[in-house]
């Protein structure tokens, strides 16, 4: 049963065609990894689907629901997030703030605010230490569970994850990426973009490879991992 | 010792309602990217109502805070119409909207009402003044710096423990991102708005019951160097606001206190010069704004 369908999107930004007839469908319960070289047009699809830029056409299903149209700050509230490109944690509020913000399109649901905050606290236990920490002055590492964590707090179905290990050690990349399947297992949907192709691939079910703004390839992850399809969708070559 | 002091007072009271002003412009344009120039036609405003309800004989106390509302009243409608259609749009072209709204309303102000100054019924208690020894403090000006205060803890208080107020400290800082959290950009907007309307109502009431009168264009010159304490401050940045209006109080009372006379014409100049000095050594201002330099998406 497919949680998200995309139809045909297209992604204009002025005369620069961004985004290219792109489709593409994610299961309940699949992480699905989304990959290519930079300017491909995969945060543009992400940001499309939650509209935070206009789509030129094409369709996006939410559990059956059309997000064509829809705010971004109505959508989010139908169990659908992103955790935007560069963490882009609030850098003058509080860890707790941040968390606190992001339980917004719970609505007056305060039990269920609680609960997340204290799951969130639990998962990352760093972030418990810092609760009253500013989080520009968090690590980026840290600065990236924050994130992910304050997307959470919405109790979201689908999770779009922009490039979650950009600028990390590898380290804690490693601890990014097992969250990520926790995640799963614990029910969350997961779409993913990143420019770490092999761990993506370790973690997802199955991936889709954008270049120039179109799809090029899918396929399972194993599939892809073993192909050269990849190789050839980042160096351009036929 | 003595006029020091009272120069001091006058300072703080000047200086608090700039601050005032200054945060109004501030909240809006941490939120937007539009520094809105019709904000002093919102204490015009403030000081018509006044003047209107004084005329139907209503008490100051009762004036006051319903001039306040159709400041708050007006500066949401002020957005509503002719802000939120040029939302998306180029810094320029919301500083020139914001500049035809400013010069809309003075026009009516001219037309509608009356293109010479209008007295305003004032309380005589407000004339009055204390002693303490020899040194004389208005009660005006008492009140002007109470309530300067109350309005920047309650402010204080409304940003960091509500989450509308945090909300809208991060749509300050991210607005897309705070929109990804489920926050209506109309929501905040139009909240940014309200408070700035209040803010620049109260700083209307406080204008006028040091003056005891209102003409069309008495909110231009008080929102321009609320502009200049909001650059001084640090442009988007709060405290900095509240912090560059009271420099800009201090600066300008003491120059006028203790400048030798021959060079008194020169004061102003001095007190730009002075702005300009304090820019160079702190470019981004005396606070500046969390995001300053960083892209706005």
């Amino acid at each position: 049963m497919a949680i998200l369908t995309v139809e045909g999107l297209h992604v204009h930004y002025g005369a620069v065609e961004a985004v290219r007839n792109v489709t593409l469908s994610i299961d309940d319960g699949e992480i699905v990894t989304l990959l290519g070289a930079n300017g491909a047009g995969k945060s543009s699809t992400l940001n499309a689907i939650v509209g935070l830029v206009p789509s030129h056409s094409g369709q996006v299903g939410f559990r059956g629901e059309s997000l064509v149209g829809l705010a971004t700050e109505h959508l989010v509230r139908l169990g659908i997030t992103l955790t935007p490109e560069g963490r882009r944690v609030f850098g003058s509020l509080t860890v707790e703030e941040n968390l606190l913000l992001g339980s917004m399109p719970l609505g007056k649901a305060g039990d269920q605010r609680k609960d997340n905050l204290d799951r969130m606290f639990g998962l990352f236990p760093i972030l418990a230490q810092r609760r009253q920490q500013v989080a520009g002055t968090l690590s980026g590492g840290q600065q990236q569970m924050l994130a992910i964590a304050r997307s959470l707090m919405s109790s979201p179905k689908l999770l779009l994850l922009d490039e979650p290990s950009l600028g990390l050690a590898p380290q804690i990349v490693d601890t990014i990426f097992d969250q990520i399947v926790a995640l799963r297992d614990s029910g969350i949907t997961i779409l993913l973009v990143e420019q770490n192709v092999a761990m993506s691939l370790e973690v997802a079910d199955r991936g889709y490879v954008m270049a120039a703004g179109s799809i090029v390839t899918s396929g399972t992850a194993k599939d892809l991992s073993s192909s050269h399809l990849i190789e050839q969708a980042y160096l351009g070559h036929e | 010792m003595e006029i020091f002091i009272q120069q001091t007072i006058n300072a703080i009271s000047l200086g608090g309602t700039y601050a005032l002003l200054a945060l109004g412009l501030a909240i809006v344009f941490s939120i937007m990217g539009m520094i809105n120039f019709a904000h002093g036609e919102l204490m015009t405003i403030t000081g018509y109502t006044l003047m209107y309800c004084g005329l139907a004989g209503f008490p100051f106390l009762v004036a006051a805070p319903v001039a306040i509302g159709v400041a708050i009243l007006a500066a949401v409608i002020m957005e509503r119409v002719a802000f939120r259609p040029v939302r998306n749009s180029s810094g320029a072209t919301m500083l020139v909207t914001s500049f035809a709204v400013a010069v809309i309303l003075q026009t009516l102000f001219q037309n509608l009402i009356s293109t010479r100054s209008q007295a305003v019924i004032l309380p005589d208690m407000l004339a009055q003044s204390i002693h303490f020894g020899s040194l004389s403090i208005g009660i005006n000006q008492i009140l002007s710096i109470s309530i300067t205060l109350v309005v920047l803890v309650a402010l204080n208080w409304f940003l960091r423990r509500t989450i509308l107020g945090m909300a809208m400290r991060a749509a300050a800082e991210d607005f897309s991102v705070t929109r990804l959290m489920g926050v209506r950009a109309n929501g905040v907007i139009a909240g940014a708005f309200a408070i700035s309307g209040a803010l620049a109502g109260v700083a209307g009431v406080l204008w006028v019951a040091q003056r005891a009168s209102v003409d069309p264009l008495m909110g231009f010159i008080p929102v321009l160097k609320a502009f200049i304490a909001a650059i001084l401050g640090g442009l988007g940045s709060l405290t900095g606001a509240v912090a560059g209006g009271f420099a800009l109080g201090f600066i300008e009372i003491y120059l006028a206190a203790y400048l030798p006379d021959h060079i008194q014409p020169y004061r102003e100049a001095l007190a730009l010069g002075m702005v300009i000095l304090l820019l160079l050594l702190r470019p981004n201002g005396l606070v500046p704004a969390f995001n300053v330099g960083r892209e706005k998406v």
